[in-house]
């Protein structure tokens, strides 16, 4: 099917739930309310003229400057049977990112989603064990939230550069690779 | 066995018998630790490639006597050999703790030196594996190629046999000086 007329599929299924489309992107996708995903998710996979059998990928989107700031959790759908894929996303608030989860539908689904809780702080309700997948089980915060900023120390670990690095630089030792080479901490990085 | 060292003369020269040798202490401990490095098997990232190579026929480490040994409690080295990870340091300083003394530590690569690609933007990078435990030979490269890394090995077996076994100066070699990891997060 092409992507229209999977689309179609879905908005004589779910109406206002489906509540844009956009064709002309490279993987063409529609936005699809938060609360509705679950269902969403459990009809394209059941239907058989659809058959998405394969969530290929499920990732997440930090839009901070947006009004209202928002993320965005998308899901890359594919098809064995038809070999034909669709996108699926959705848009919740920044500071209260909720999506029902789709484990129920995709097994995949619960490792994606740890990462996404893990790295962006999505909460996917009913997940049946959400907690981090990559950091370690004390770590604070979601580090590919764009406001992120390392902190000063981890476990007594320093995370931002060391003041050593700007005395080893000092002293001769090529510090980085390639295009991230290194800037002593002392200087703006504007002026390097 | 002959091993280099001043040549012994005087009253007993020629007195015993051939199964008996002269030699000092330090130059046979130190000949018998640079000649069997075992090394623990601490593959990180791409550098590990490369420590893989340095053990394969074309470079063939097996020369020096190092046999890759998959636990730390029989071996010598530790060859950090990657991108040292925040989550990782904790093992890494745990497994090092478990090697028996003397242990040496030799970082590889840009990552393990200083936290490399990842200095400024790595949130979960270790800026330098000597944060957490006393480095002896850094090994510069991204990644190093096996003639780098044995080099490193060379010099380290250069230092081994300077070391004074039995009358420490100063720190020896592969003691735990330098670490500076708060030991609560060690758990």
């Amino acid at each position: 099917m092409t992507p229209q007329e999977i689309h179609d599929a879905l908005k004589a299924r779910f109406g206002e739930a489906i509540l844009s489309f956009d064709e002309k992107a490279l993987d063409p996708w529609a936005l699809v309310k938060p609360e509705a995903i679950a269902e969403v998710a459990a009809f394209v996979k059941a239907e058989p003229a659809l058959g998405f059998d394969n969530l290929m990928c499920l990732s997440a989107v930090d839009w901070p400057k947006e009004t209202p700031p928002r993320l965005d959790v998308v899901y890359h759908l594919y098809s064995y049977k038809h070999d034909h894929t669709f996108v699926l996303k959705v848009q919740v608030p920044r500071d209260n990112p909720r999506v029902p989860t789709v484990e129920g539908t995709w097994g995949v689904a619960n490792w994606h989603e740890r990462e996404a809780f893990d790295l962006y702080g999505v909460v996917f309700d009913g997940h049946s064990d959400l907690r981090r997948i990559l950091l370690p089980d004390d770590w604070q915060g979601h580090p590919l939230r764009k406001d992120w900023e390392d902190p000063e120390l981890y476990n007594g670990m320093r995370v931002k550069p060391t003041p050593q690095m700007a005395e080893r630089y000092a002293a001769g030792e090529k510090i980085g690779v390639g295009p991230f080479d290194f800037t002593p901490p002392n200087l703006p990085l504007e002026q390097s | 066995m002959i091993l280099p060292g001043p040549p012994v003369t005087g009253p007993i020269q020629g007195k015993f018998g051939d199964g008996l040798i002269f030699t000092n202490v330090d130059l046979v401990l130190n000949w018998a630790r640079k000649s069997s490095l075992w090394p623990m098997t601490f593959g990180l990232a791409c550098c590990a490639i490369e420590m893989m190579a340095a053990g394969g026929t074309r470079f063939d480490w097996d020369r020096f006597g190092m046999i890759p040994r998959g636990t730390p409690r029989q071996s010598d080295l530790m060859i950090v050999a990657g991108t040292v990870t925040l989550k990782m340091a904790t093992r890494l300083k745990r497994l090092y703790e478990q090697m028996a003394e003397p242990k040496y530590v030799l970082s590889m690569g840009s990552c393990a030196n200083n936290g490399g690609p990842y200095w400024r933007h790595g949130y979960h990078v270790l800026k330098g594996v000597d944060e957490v435990v006393p480095v002896d030979v850094y090994v510069p490269g991204c990644p190093p190629r096996p003639e780098a890394l044995l080099y490193g090995v060379m010099k380290l077996q250069e230092m081994i046999m300077e070391d004074r076994v039995l009358r420490r100066r100063q720190p020896s070699l592969g003691s735990l000086a330098g670490a500076q990891m708060a030991p609560e997060a060690v758990k």
